[in-house]
């Protein structure tokens, strides 16, 4: 974490046209969970400027290794091991330290560790499919796990979610929040998905696809993708008309 | 011509899905071991200054039915009205109280049991008071953008009756679709994301 001062601006108006609607019933569960009435519009104020912020030291040594943070001593998860790094950045282009990435995801086969699941593809005794990494002074983070499978659902007959890795990032307010998914370059069901659909935008989609980094990619150990996660960026608050001490 | 902005777009969000609680709640969902405890959990100490309250909510789609998936985070201000966060310049926060709370509903019932404190009042951006309240950010599976809301105090009328963002609303039918009942040190927020008594969703 930097010691500068502080931001204290409002974000950036969010882009809905960019962002997918709430009523995309393409995706089906969003037919009855879609608000039908317009948004109340709410210049930030404090409530939605300030967010908490999260320490290091909450981390655990293997938080963002899933390849280990639930095998057995000696054992890793099955499949293929793969490193996802990148920044997270906000719209004018800095990087946020400090922000907090959680990730969940499927394990090779596409199977999540889930009460609630019910795929006929095994789980793998050595994976438990969360982990979290805090982002450095200049934004960047990194973790190890392996590469999830595809995964059928109750859509269409016959929907198949692309491999994805589901992102959730904290930064500075609470406006900041966002949760989305990272898809792989070249899946041929990202173009089939009715999820992925939900975004009007195909410039919007391709920036939730990584791409493969063999520079990062570290020889006869994993290779790498790069994933880098935009987040609101801030006015400036040098001429607003701000009451002291707001 | 004139200069591009060259700004970046925000990252396109997604629905949280059905096995959201794997990253955010795993030990709720059976996946001990990785982290000592769920992040949010737990709101209050011993220490934490202000009234004791319980935030009990539930998220209901359009045909009545509790959602069962849901995943909810509630930020709210200390019993003094200042936020435990860098961004509050205005002064320190009850250091035995983050503000955030982070639960699933109950897998069964749909419920949500925020045990936390009554907020403060906070200032608008022209100085005058908010009345307490409590900002709500609900994600869930069939949700593709999360949902901001804010849930005020029914035992607050005159604050309530003063704040910003409440005398803004057009549709006065629909400012009760904020302001959760009280009884005993219980607030109920039903949160109704269709339908007639749908609440009140904010674009901040």
């Amino acid at each position: 974490m930097s010691n500068e001062r502080p931001e204290t601006g409002a974000f950036f108006q969010r882009d809905r046209q960019w962002q997918p609607p709430a009523y995309t019933p393409g995706y089906k569960t969003s037919v009855v969970r879609s608000p039908q009435k317009a948004l109340i519009s709410l210049d930030n104020t404090l409530s939605e400027i300030t967010g908490p912020v999260f320490g290091h030291s909450m981390l655990g040594a293997l938080d963002a290794d899933l390849i280990h943070n639930f095998a057995k001593a000696g054992e890793s998860a099955i499949g293929p091991r793969i490193i996802v790094h990148g920044r997270v950045l906000d719209e004018r282009g800095k990087g946020v330290a400090g922000a907090l990435v959680e990730v969940w995801q499927a394990n090779a086969g596409g199977r999540y560790r889930h009460k609630k699941e019910s795929y006929l593809a095994p789980l793998d005794p050595n994976f438990g499919g969360c982990g979290r990494v805090i982002t450095d002074a200049d934004g960047s983070y990194c973790f190890r796990t392996i590469q999830p499978g595809p995964y059928p659902w109750p859509n269409g007959v016959n929907d198949w979610r692309p491999a994805h890795i589901h992102f959730s990032v904290f930064g500075h307010g609470f406006a900041q929040r966002l949760i989305t998914q990272m898809y792989f370059e070249g899946d041929p069901l990202i173009w089939r998905c009715p999820i992925v659909a939900t975004i009007p935008d195909r410039a919007a989609v391709e920036g939730l696809v990584a791409a493969l980094d063999m520079q990062a990619t570290i020889p006869m150990d994993a290779r790498a993708y790069k994933f880098d996660i935009v987040l609101r960026g801030r006015r400036s608050t040098l001429f607003e008309n701000r009451l002291e001490g707001n | 011509m004139v200069q591009p902005l060259n700004r970046l777009k925000e990252s396109a969000s997604q629905t949280a899905g059905p096995y959201v609680h794997i990253g955010l709640t795993p030990n709720f969902c059976g996946i001990e071991g990785v982290y000592a405890d769920d992040l949010g959990a737990a709101m209050v100490n011993d220490k934490t200054r202000g009234e004791r309250i319980t935030v009990r909510a539930r998220v209901i789609d359009g045909t009545g039915t509790p959602l069962k998936d849901a995943l909810i985070e509630i930020w709210q201000a200390d019993a003094a009205g200042l936020y435990n966060s860098p961004s509050e310049l205005r002064g320190a926060a009850d250091p035995n109280f983050a503000g955030w709370g982070r639960l699933a509903s109950d897998m069964e019932t749909g419920l949500f049991e925020f045990s936390t404190i009554k907020p403060g009042r906070v200032p608008f951006k022209d100085g005058r008071l908010m009345a307490p309240h409590i900002t709500f950010w609900i994600v869930a599976r069939g949700i593709n953008l999360g949902l901001h809301t804010r849930m005020y105090f029914s035992d607050e009328q005159d604050a309530n009756a003063e704040d910003p963002l409440l005398q803004r609303v057009e549709h006065k039918n629909r400012v009760p679709t904020l302001i959760a009942p009280r009884d005993g040190d219980v607030y109920t927020f039903d949160i109704h994301l269709q339908g007639e008594k749908e609440t009140i969703f904010l674009d901040i």
